[in-house]
Parts: C-alpha cells; sequence; structure tokens
C-alpha cells in the first residue's frame, strides 16, 4: 500500500507545476499507470481526495489511463501487446522474451487547468467562451 | 472558463529516480556491488543475509549491510553477529525502502566508507509489492521466496519478479515436508522473468550457496 505515497508525489509535482500559472485552477490531472506498476487505480482513487484536501489543487479530478504490457519478440522482429502479466510470451509466437516495451509506466501524463481559475468566475458569468486546449497526441 | 491542457509527461517517481541515479554512479565508481534484496516477511531474507555477510567475510571479502524494517533493530542486531558492518533503516510505517532514505543512511555510518567494501546488501522491508516501485541504486534486484510460500507466488506479483536480475528460493532443506513442487516454481519464474539466474538455496545446511557466492564475484567483476 504506497499508493498514498503515490499519490502525495503527484500532488507535489501537479502543485509546482501549476504554480507557473497564477491564478489557475487545476481541473484535472491525468495519469498514465502501466500495468507491470504495481499500483492499485482503485486506491489511487481513494488517497486522492485525502491528499489533495487543503492544497491549491483540492477539488481537481484525476484520471487515470492504464497502458498494457508491449513485448518485442526477436524472433517475430515485432512488438505485440500482452493480454495479462501471467507469462511473458509473445502472443505471436510462444517465445518468452524479456524485452518489456511497455507497461512499467507511473507518469503523470498532463494536466488541465481552468486559467481565469477563481478571479474568471465573473467573466465566465457575462457568457466569455470557452476555449478548450487541443490534446496532443502521444 | 478559459480551459488548457498542459502536457506534463514527466515520472512520478522522478525525484527518487533521480537520486537512485546519482547513488549508482556513485556506488559504480567505488567499485561496490549493491544488492536489493526483495521478498515476503518471513521468506528468511534476514536468515540468508547472515549467512551470506558470514561466508564473505571468511573468504575475505568486505561486505556491509543496510537493513529496513518498520521498527526494531533486531535484524540489525542479528546480521552485526556476523562481524559485518550493519546499519538499520527504521521507515516507521512505510511499507518500501526509497533512494533518500538510502542516501541518508550512508552518510555518517561510523567506520563505513563505501570504497572500503567490495559489497553493499540492502535487505528491503519485507514485502513484494511496494519496492518494485523504488530504484535505490542497485545494480542487482533479488527477488527471494521461500518453498513455504505457494509455487505461484511469481505468478501473483509479476511486478517483482520481472524486475528482478536473480531469484533465489530459500528453505530447500524442508522442500520435501512442504511438498515444494520445485519444477513447478522454476518453470513460474522463468515465465516471468525468462532466463533470470535462480539460486536454490538453504541458509540453515548451506546449499545453493556456494553457487551464490561465485555469483557475487563474477557480477561485481562486471
Amino acid at each position: 500500500m504506497h499508493e498514498l505515497s503515490i499519490v502525495s508525489s503527484v500532488v507535489d509535482s501537479v502543485t509546482e507545476s501549476a504554480a507557473a500559472y497564477p491564478g489557475a485552477r487545476v481541473l484535472e490531472v491525468r495519469l498514465r499507470v502501466g500495468a507491470l506498476a504495481s499500483v492499485v487505480v482503485d486506491s489511487l482513487e481513494f488517497c486522492w481526495g485525502i491528499a489533495t484536501e487543503g492544497t491549491s489543487i483540492e477539488g481537481a479530478k484525476l484520471v487515470v489511463k492504464t497502458v498494457p504490457v508491449v513485448v518485442w519478440c526477436e524472433p517475430c522482429g515485432k512488438a505485440s501487446e500482452l493480454e495479462g502479466v501471467q507469462s511473458f510470451r509473445c502472443p505471436l509466437c510462444g517465445e518468452l522474451t524479456i524485452d518489456v516495451r511497455q507497461g512499467r509506466e507511473l507518469e503523470i501524463e498532463s494536466i488541465e487547468i481552468d486559467e481565469a481559475g477563481e478571479a474568471g468566475k465573473a467573466g465566465e458569468a457575462e457568457g466569455i467562451g470557452k476555449t478548450e486546449g487541443a490534446e496532443v497526441p502521444r | 472558463m478559459t480551459t488548457r491542457i498542459v502536457e506534463l509527461r514527466q515520472g512520478i517517481l522522478k525525484k527518487n529516480d533521480e537520486l537512485a541515479r546519482v547513488l549508482r554512479q556513485k556506488f559504480t565508481s567505488a567499485g561496490v556491488l549493491v544488492l536489493n534484496l526483495v521478498s515476503s516477511p518471513g521468506t528468511g531474507k534476514t536468515a540468508f543475509l547472515e549467512r551470506t555477510l558470514r561466508e564473505l567475510l571468511a573468504h575475505g571479502g568486505r561486505p556491509a549491510a543496510l537493513v529496513g524494517d518498520l521498527e526494531t533493530d533486531n535484524d540489525a542486531r542479528r546480521l552485526a553477529a556476523s562481524g559485518a558492518p550493519v546499519r538499520q533503516i527504521n521507515t516507521h510505517g512505510i511499507c518500501h525502502l526509497d533512494a533518500e532514505m538510502i542516501e541518508r543512511h550512508l552518510t555518517g555510518w561510523e567506520g563505513v566508507e563505501l570504497g572500503g567494501l567490495d559489497y553493499l546488501f540492502i535487505e528491503n522491508v519485507g514485502n513484494l509489492v511496494c519496492p518494485s516501485s523504488y530504484d535505490l541504486g542497485e545494480k542487482i534486484r533479488v527477488a527471494l521466496l521461500s518453498v513455504t510460500e505457494g509455487e505461484d507466488k511469481p505468478l501473483k506479483y509479476p511486478t517483482l519478479f520481472n524486475s528482478a536480475d536473480a531469484a533465489v528460493i530459500t528453505k530447500m532443506d524442508i522442500a520435501e515436508p512442504c511438498g515444494f513442487d520445485r519444477e513447478l516454481a522454476l518453470r513460474n519464474i522463468n515465465e516471468i522473468r525468462p532466463g533470470i539466474r535462480i539460486f536454490e538455496t538453504s541458509s540453515k545446511t548451506g546449499a545453493g550457496m556456494e553457487e551464490w557466492l561465485a555469483y557475487l564475484q563474477e557480477m561485481r567483476k562486471l
């Protein structure tokens, strides 16, 4: 159960990054968690409320994207996604492989902020349009 | 409302990973082989380490150990009886060791200089889940399991076994009465971490220790 430590690290990093946008409010924090990261997504979500309480990002939503394991198979010359983590065999040829290309991720992908933040609430009421930032494809 | 997506793409454990990298460089330049021993509570990490320390000392090696536990310095006192320098790390409730704890406990360790060591063993907190996320700057991560734990442990905790560099099976002296299926255990380890070096040991009888010590020497030269 180290999810609370993980979540606390996320809160620290996000608070730090968000400080570059004074007055902005963090709406959403998006994580990428690999199937091999040893992290329970439900526990992250459970800890999120506790860890953000009283911080500048209190109220932000946590969105966790799980990343499947991808292994590289030398004989096939191909990367394939594994269905589970019970066996590290190429799904195409059945050969065992130690070359894990994806699935260990434990990262903060992005944050969504409201740049107007608290200060912008009046403007919002006056009908200033919403501009949605485009998500950069990975 | 003016919303915007800010790409961060940063590792959540970035601080730990950066410090671990610094430690790894330090260990390499000091010529000390660092191993991180991870298992469930009760696998026999301490007994295995105790035997390893004694045998290394008897062969003229210069080992030391950092030992992590939630509370008490029982393990450190037990290991220090081997004659090797040992320092306890109490995590006070934290379920794993991190790079910062290692750095802090290497500082001001009386009578111990990294340059004067051949081997530094880090006995992690008994836990097969959380320690797998934290790089301590070790060269070799060792996953241990005992014959009493069930042959499917590697399948239940794939993250740790998949990230391990060596596997040690302990308590082989009681394998038979426990009904331990050796073939199945080896197959399961191999299914999660193909080709990993596996040592079948008994801290009580000393079985498998010779091979383990040869491996340590070999890895230190690399």
